[in-house]
């Protein structure tokens, strides 16, 4: 695990793009490994496509330097960076057949004939469209055209793909049976992928790391696991899955940081770098939270340590596969509590509006935000 | 309901006999043996069309008018694709000016425009000749052409040349591969457009005209004399049933434009409104 570290496949550092008044993407500085699959993920017009758009070559930026394989590349001209692309909207040439858009490329660089021919071919195999290369794209549906598009972004044998939103224009189930594919032939060709997407599940299914952007910053750099277990603003707790906010104020800090909410309960969060005195705010998932009939029943955690409140449940939902439930803590506010309805027994507590319960998750996943 | 929707079928028959009735009696009075245009015709013949074509000023003046529409339609075509893709594609200083000027035409009457191209080159001294109403016809039929290419050009996808480019296409080749076959059935309508704008344009061109005279020229000096008449009214014929094979070929275009992906809604009204 000591090997050193591939060069980045692509790095930017202290990239800044401004369209007059108003800053699209603000010192961006990133390092993208060969053979990754990275997301830049945001809300739109956090700067994700634009800084997309910069490693392709479609906008030059305003302050930094783009790198590809750590040569300097932030002058050269889109069509010299050999860098693949896909459009949400696809961008097949609508004058040309499947085979001549794959092709297009391939005829730039004078491919002789048959070597042409064969690389198109495989190209279609590997996107799984053999047999429609004398089609049109407008004969196509939607998930065929971003196929064809794919297979026209790979076929030049570029040393990065970049993907703006590919799959937005599907519908959801086709996205979700594309993304896996996608992902597995990514790590079958091991090529990096530079993946643009508002979706955050498509971002963590996807993966290996990601950037998650606002307002022209990237605010976090990691792998999924880690943005979503311990992310690191407000705005990451609140834009990847659903958290519970509870405002608090620091009380103690050592092995363990003790924060006390408003209306005085207080809970226990793994060791942070925080100062006594300190308002923060604690984000918890829903599904890391547990209820139970009694204090005592909730203290006795299987492994670890628990934070135990009281609280009084104010509705319940039932989704299907599991039931949330919205409990008043008092004066720190609601939570919502995600209980899997095939949770056994001892865990599973059937309650209803009105009732009074204890709230319960493991010190471990306690988030500890700044304000 | 039913009672009150008399008026409409009354009127479009209305507008028709207005727009074709014209027409109609032109078409007969060409096939008419009588020099007088009167009714009842005093018989059929074909006689004034084979007169047409062995009056040679006549035809020479045909001849200077498919001349000057080829020359002034191509010259204006390329000034208007050139223009439209700097105009659509690029950002630049004073483009609303350029676009106002480039439009302008359209809006100062010929008969203006007509007049201020005599002073202008009388001004110089460019003598008078099929060169300069060339040159005066460009300058009027480049609005319809940048006006049909432009529609086309803002209704495709601009990801396209960005596709191309990150493909490896230069600039010249992502037009020579993308942006001109996808713009192609546009140029072809607005030269087609610009051809009919410069061949059937008489107030300027009878203002700059030079000892050779267009055909509306022509057309209108040779009105003056009764005996003509009939030569005019079979030339009129001729030139009609040509204008409408050009009308069905913009038509036909204009499918084309719709059904290619690429379409552009604004390129196919550009055409009806002129045709």
């Amino acid at each position: 695990m000591s090997a050193i570290p591939p060069p980045p496949a692509v790095r930017l550092e202290a990239v800044s793009k401004r369209f007059g008044e108003h800053t699209a993407v603000e010192t961006v500085t990133l390092a993208i490994a060969a053979g990754e699959f990275f997301s830049l993920l945001g809300p739109s017009g956090c700067g994700k496509t634009t800084t997309l758009r910069i490693v392709a070559g479609f906008e030059t930026p305003s302050a930094g330097s783009v790198f590809l394989n750590e040569v300097e590349i932030t002058e050269r001209p889109a069509h010299l960076r050999k860098i693949g692309m896909v459009f949400q909207h696809y961008a097949l040439f609508p004058h040309l057949s499947v085979f001549e858009n794959i092709a297009f490329p391939l005829r730039l660089r004078r491919t002789e004939g048959g070597d042409m021919r064969q690389r198109v071919s495989h190209a279609l195999e590997m996107v799984r469209l053999p047999g429609l290369a004398g089609r049109m794209p407008a004969q196509l549906s939607g998930g065929q055209q971003q196929r064809v598009a794919l297979a026209r972004a790979l076929v030049f044998h570029p040393s990065v793909v970049l993907l703006d939103e590919p799959l937005g224009a599907l519908d959801l189930k086709l996205r979700k049976a594309m993304q896996l594919e996608l992902k597995t032939l990514q790590r079958e060709i091991g090529l990096t992928f530079v993946y643009v997407t508002h979706d955050q599940e498509e971002a963590l299914t996807m993966s290996d790391r990601m950037a998650v952007m606002d307002r022209g910053r990237v605010l976090q750099v990691g792998d999924p696991r880690s943005i979503y277990e311990r992310p690191a603003s407000r705005f990451v707790a609140d834009f990847i899955g659903v958290s519970n906010f509870l405002p608090g104020r620091v009380r103690e800090v050592g092995v363990e940081a003790t924060i006390e909410l408003d209306g005085g309960a207080v809970v226990r969060a793994g060791p942070e770098q925080l100062t006594v005195g300190q308002t923060v705010t604690i984000a918890v998932r829903p599904e890391r939270t547990r209820l139970a009939g009694a204090p005592g029943e909730a203290t006795v955690g299987p492994e670890g340590r628990w934070n135990v409140l009281p609280g009084v449940i104010r509705e319940l939902i039932y989704t299907g596969s599991d039931t949330q439930y919205f409990v008043e803590l008092g004066p720190a506010g609601v939570v919502m509590v995600r209980v899997p309805n095939d949770t056994p027994p001892e865990g599973r507590h059937q309650a209803r509006p009105g009732e009074r319960v204890w709230v319960r998750w493991e010190v471990g996943s306690t988030a500890v935000l700044l304000a | 309901m039913r009672h009150r929707t008399w008026p409409l079928p009354a009127y479009y028959f209305a507008l028709l006999a207005l727009l074709y009735l014209p027409l109609a009696i032109l078409l007969l009075f060409a096939f008419n043996s009588g020099t007088i245009l009167v009714f009842p015709l005093k018989g059929l013949t074909l006689r004034w069309f084979g007169q047409l074509f062995a009056t040679e000023a006549l035809m020479r003046s045909l001849r200077n008018s498919l001349l000057v529409a080829a020359g002034s339609s191509v010259v204006a075509t390329a000034l208007a694709t050139c223009g439209a893709i700097a105009f659509v594609r690029f950002r630049f200083k004073g483009k609303g000016l350029f676009i106002t000027v480039a439009l302008l035409p359209l809006y100062v009457p010929f008969v203006v425009l007509g007049v201020s191209l005599l002073l202008f080159f009388s001004t110089l001294g460019v003598p008078r000749s099929l060169l300069t109403i060339g040159a005066a016809h460009s300058v009027v039929s480049l609005p319809y052409a940048l006006l049909i290419v432009t529609a086309r050009l803002v209704g495709f996808d601009p990801h396209l040349e960005e596709a191309a480019m990150s493909l490896g296409a230069n600039y010249w080749q992502t037009l020579r591969r993308v942006i001109l076959p996808l713009i192609a059935p546009a140029i072809v309508a607005a030269w087609l457009t610009a051809f009919t704008v410069s061949f059937d344009e008489f107030a300027i061109a009878n203002l700059v005209v030079g000892r050779e005279p267009t055909l509306p020229v022509y057309l209108y000096s040779q009105l003056r004399m009764t005996s003509r008449l009939p030569l005019v009214v079979a030339m009129a014929a001729v030139v009609m049933v040509g204008t409408l094979s050009i009308f069905l070929a913009l038509a036909w275009l204009r499918r084309i434009l719709a059904s290619t992906p690429a379409s552009a809604a604004g390129a196919t009204s550009a055409l009806t409104a002129r045709a």
